[in-house]
């Protein structure tokens, strides 16, 4: 309830706020419009500061939402409320459209695309009949509840702003899942998600869709506030200004976006009244004072104002340490009665000219750990990214306990009970130690985004969150649990994948050179921990460097070299090989 | 149709087509190098044209005015960022750089404006003012930041444009302004009739194509500016001047920005805030060109043209709206067909 209590404070202070005599009238219409903008804020912190989606074009579905309820209510006379699902569908729909497409782009093609439909959009709907053209829709009736008219700026403040801090309360939930911590690691690129069955281009498509729901109910509110819409507010420069107010307040953060949106709405208001005074009589001025303190901004702050002000807090939020005891199920295993867990069939890959893995096969039974070391460039991290499905194989055949993985997809792969870490640490540094880890126990849960909007994920949050604790303590991690990933050093951060991947309850796991960066110490509790799982019932197989760990810890060695293996065998059979000397030392030696 | 309307509207489409094939290069040009995706590069348009129209009825543009203040803040930056070590050549590069020169150009332009200054004197001094604008735009706004992501860069940019824009308005006012034709030659074939304004266009454009193309593909700074767009340390390590790389893109960007408005100010009349248009349109052909390929752009860009002109036409109404849309099957597309790759971003 702790974490609650500012909420509340907030909910209280701006409901009094109406109540507070001698307030002038044009503050709350000031308010009004921050709550509005709060809104699509809201939505491009989820979309852009959280997902790394970027898109200017928000304002064009705030025009959805605010068309939809002013076509309905004006031309077919339906009651407003009843237009409100309405609006939020019809923006829902034009999202999962423009999303399909949207999400698909890649880098810098995305803000540019929305950019482009934001524009598109804006002329569609100052061109459309139905719509009013340039002079939109007027005489939108105003919103009532039995005889009362929401008609002041004053009583619609009160939908205004439960509609932002219902929507602030559940995009908050949201991010505090399962679901949401997907749509947290969106941003540091896909690779890492999807080998936890993570289906990016879904969660990508959910955080659009919210954000232009967002959008959709602002301008639904917008439209009943005005009593009227015209395609002005909804064009790029709009949806521009919407992401700068995310930007200004921190782009990562909920309160950001309604932070942002008080500093942008005041800011604006204020250049608008009182530069006219200072420079007489121009107009305009507001926008070139208002793209210079942008510019400045930016280089000052680039994180933005949320998280400035939240580290200059004498105290820190405290976290809840999971309980340990909650038990998590073990994922279904498919009946193995094969001992081989891992069997390799000539798997090439072929990039252009370059044969990185040439007809390699070899196999890693149960209870076993395997190595696979060869030179740099011999193939061994291509090989890891056949077997987990992120590169699909020129030839050759891979199976995981007898089944054959046909270029199954990593999210397919990692359901076969197969988990691995990566040669450079792909963790969410802005994530802590925990979530990060959590983040492995994916498919282990299955409440959805709505579920955890609403709060109905708890006690499976409960078990996902206490079995990533588990896996921490396991790892020896557990007095870094609540620090950020990004703060460890590499070493750690290496140690916080296998806890990740061991979150998945793996059968076969894939260690991409875990030891490097770890000293001594650290190497030999490596050791001790992953000869404990194999005693346990898991597999493992591992690239790695350094020789002197490999030698000591291996069943079972298999060299690379140029893409070809060269050698098989127990660690004292390949230490006199004489292929593998020759691939190490070279000819002469 | 009418093949006579048909030839009109071709016409029509590649003379706007090579307008926009031209900041389609700049955007490319500045991208390449800096990562900088240049809104305010319909801003260099506008200046461009309506500080050669105002210099053409014999007024001092505002934007020479512009020029000296940014380089007084150029000239503040510089000093604030070298302030631990200060030494003397260092502060009179600046000076000349940043207070001489836009100053003498103030200058130049009070001494020799008027009704009767000569076409290619006026062109010449809009030219050195939004170069000058130009190259302090970056020294400000964004070599400061040119280590950050795309997407920091790109607000940053759409901030210069708000500013920029606004500017305009105080500098041009809400009219609009044309200004005199370059020259008044004009050739017939057929039924179509070629002013020396177009084929000036359709000279320049493909001058500068085959220009940038050599310069990148050819020439040892061309390859050092395209060095720094891919990584800017390494760059830096084997002794390429990043700062300076990002100096000569912008200043490239805004002279070809000011000769597409100058180009175009005597066919059409523009307002203040055409530019933002126009830049975009380059831009949807820039996009096209995946922001690497010249080539392509320019193609890109004449299609674009021919569209708009097609579809002003028969749905005038939907024009915008359609050449806007047309960007987004070759957006999914270009991305289809670069996998997407693992980026660090932050």
């Amino acid at each position: 309830m702790t974490q609650r209590l500012p909420l509340i404070i907030f909910a209280l202070v701006m409901a009094v706020i109406p109540f507070v005599p001698g307030i002038p009238p044009f503050w709350i219409v000031l308010l009004d419009n921050i709550g509005l903008a709060a809104l699509v804020a809201m939505g491009l912190v989820l979309l852009t500061g959280v997902g790394g989606l970027t898109s200017f074009g928000q304002a064009a579905f705030c025009g959805f939402g605010a068309y939809t309820t002013a076509v309905l209510t004006t031309a077919y006379g339906v009651s407003p409320w009843l237009t409100l699902p309405a609006s939020l569908l019809v923006s829902g729909i034009a999202a999962v459209l423009l999303g399909l497409v949207t999400v698909r782009l890649s880098g810098h093609y995305l803000p540019l695309g929305t950019i482009a439909w934001g524009i598109g959009l804006f002329y569609l709907f100052s061109k459309l009949e139905f719509l009013g053209r340039n002079d939109g829709i007027s005489g939108i009736p105003p919103l009532s509840i039995g005889a009362f008219k929401m008609l002041s700026p004053d009583t619609i403040y009160y939908a205004i702003w439960v509609a932002v801090l219902l929507s602030a309360l559940l995009t908050m939930n949201l991010l505090d899942s399962r679901t949401g911590r997907a749509i947290r690691a969106l941003r540091r690129g896909h690779v890492a998600a999807e080998a936890f069955g993570v289906q990016t281009p879904r969660a990508k498509l959910l955080v659009f869709i919210y954000a232009a729901v967002l959008a959709g109910l602002s301008g639904w509110l917008y439209a009943h506030f005005q009593r009227a819409a015209n395609p002005t507010p909804f064009g790029a420069q709009a949806g521009i200004e919407y992401l700068f107010i995310a930007v200004v307040g921190g782009a990562g953060y909920v309160w950001g976006g309604v932070l942002g949106a008080a500093i942008v709405v005041i800011l604006k208001e204020v250049l608008q009244s009182y530069l006219p005074y200072i420079f007489g009589g121009q107009s305009q001025l507001e926008t070139i004072v208002f793209g210079i303190m942008l510019v400045m901004l930016l280089q000052l702050a680039p994180q933005g104002v949320w998280p400035w002000l939240m580290s200059k807090l004498p105290f820190k939020p405290t976290r809840k340490t999971p309980d340990t005891s909650v038990k998590l199920e073990h994922r279904e295993r498919a009946p193995g009665t094969s001992p081989v867990l891992l069997h390799i069939e000539k798997a090439r890959k072929q990039f252009g000219g370059v044969l990185a893995v040439n007809d390699v096969s070899f196999d890693v039974n149960a209870r076993e750990i395997v190595a696979l070391i060869g030179p740099n460039g011999a193939g061994k991290s291509t090989t890891f990214n056949l077997i987990t499905g992120v590169l699909a194989a020129t030839g050759g055949k891979i199976f995981v306990q007898g089944k054959e993985v046909e270029n199954a997809p990593p999210q397919e792969v990692v359901k076969l009970g197969v988990s691995r870490t990566f040669q450079h640490v792909k963790l969410v540094p802005d994530m802590t130690v925990l979530e990060n880890v959590a983040i492995g126990a994916h498919l282990r849960g299955n409440s959805g985004a709505i579920a955890s909007m609403l709060r109905l994920d708890r006690t499976d949050e409960a078990k996902l969150l206490a079995e990533a604790a588990r896996q921490i303590e396991r790892v020896g991690l557990s007095d870094q649990i609540d620090q950020l990933a990004g703060s460890l050093s590499l070493g750690q951060q290496r140690i916080v994948e296998i806890a990740r991947a061991l979150c998945v309850d793996p059968m076969l796991l894939l260690l991409d050179e875990p030891a490097a960066g770890l000293r001594h110490m650290e190497k030999q509790r490596l050791a001790a921990l992953l000869r404990q799982l194999r005693d346990g019932g898991m597999s493992v197989l591992l690239v790695e460097h350094d020789m002197g760990f490999v030698m000591d810890l291996a069943d079972r060695i298999v060299v690379l070299d140029f893409g070809t293996k060269i050698a098989e065998g127990t660690p004292a059979a390949i230490k006199r090989n004489p292929d593998v000397i020759k691939a190490y030392l070279g000819a002469a030696a | 149709m009418n093949t006579t309307i048909m030839l009109f509207l071709l016409q029509d489409g590649i003379t706007n087509g090579a307008i926009y094939a031209l900041l389609g290069l700049a955007l490319v040009l500045v991208f390449a190098v800096t990562r900088v995706i240049l809104i305010p590069q319909g801003e260099f348009v506008t200046y461009g044209a309506l500080s050669y129209a105002m210099l053409a009825t014999g007024q001092v543009p505002g934007t020479a005015r512009l020029a000296v203040a940014m380089g007084l803040v150029a000239f503040a930056l510089d000093l604030f960022f070298a302030r631990k070590a200060l030494h003397a050549r260092l502060v009179i590069r600046s000076v000349a750089l940043n207070i001489v020169f836009p100053v003498a150009l103030l200058g130049l332009v009070y001494a020799l404006v008027g009704p009767h200054t000569p076409i290619a004197v006026n062109i010449a001094l809009a030219l050195l003012i939004v170069a000058a604008i130009g190259l302090f735009l970056y020294r400000i706004a964004f070599q400061p930041i040119a280590h950050t992501s795309v997407l920091v860069l790109l607000i940053a940019s759409v901030g210069c444009h708000l500013a920029l824009q606004g500017l305009g308005l105080v500098f041009f006012g809400a009219e609009g302004l044309r200004g005199p034709a370059l020259s008044s030659a004009a050739v017939t074939a057929g039924p179509l009739r070629f002013t020396g304004q177009s084929l000036a266009v359709y000279g320049l454009t493909v001058g500068f194509i085959v220009a940038l193309w050599l310069f990148f593909g050819y020439t040892k700074t061309g390859k050092a500016l395209r060095a720094t767009a891919v990584n800017r340390l390494g760059a830096r390590l084997v002794g390429i001047r990043t700062t300076l790389s990002g100096q000569i893109a912008f200043l490239l960007a805004s002279v070809i920005g000011a000769i597409s408005g100058i180009l175009i100010v005597p066919i059409t009349t523009l307002y203040y805030d055409t530019g933002f248009l126009i830049g975009l349109k380059g831009f949807i052909a820039a996009i096209i060109g995946g922001l690497v390929s010249y080539p392509l752009t320019a193609v890109a860009a004449i299609v674009v043209g021919i569209v708009e002109a097609f579809s002003s036409f028969y749905a005038s109404n939907f024009k915008e709206v359609i050449v806007f849309t047309l960007i987004l099957p070759v957006l999914v597309l270009r991305s289809l067909a670069a996998p997407q790759v693992e980026e660090e971003k932050d």
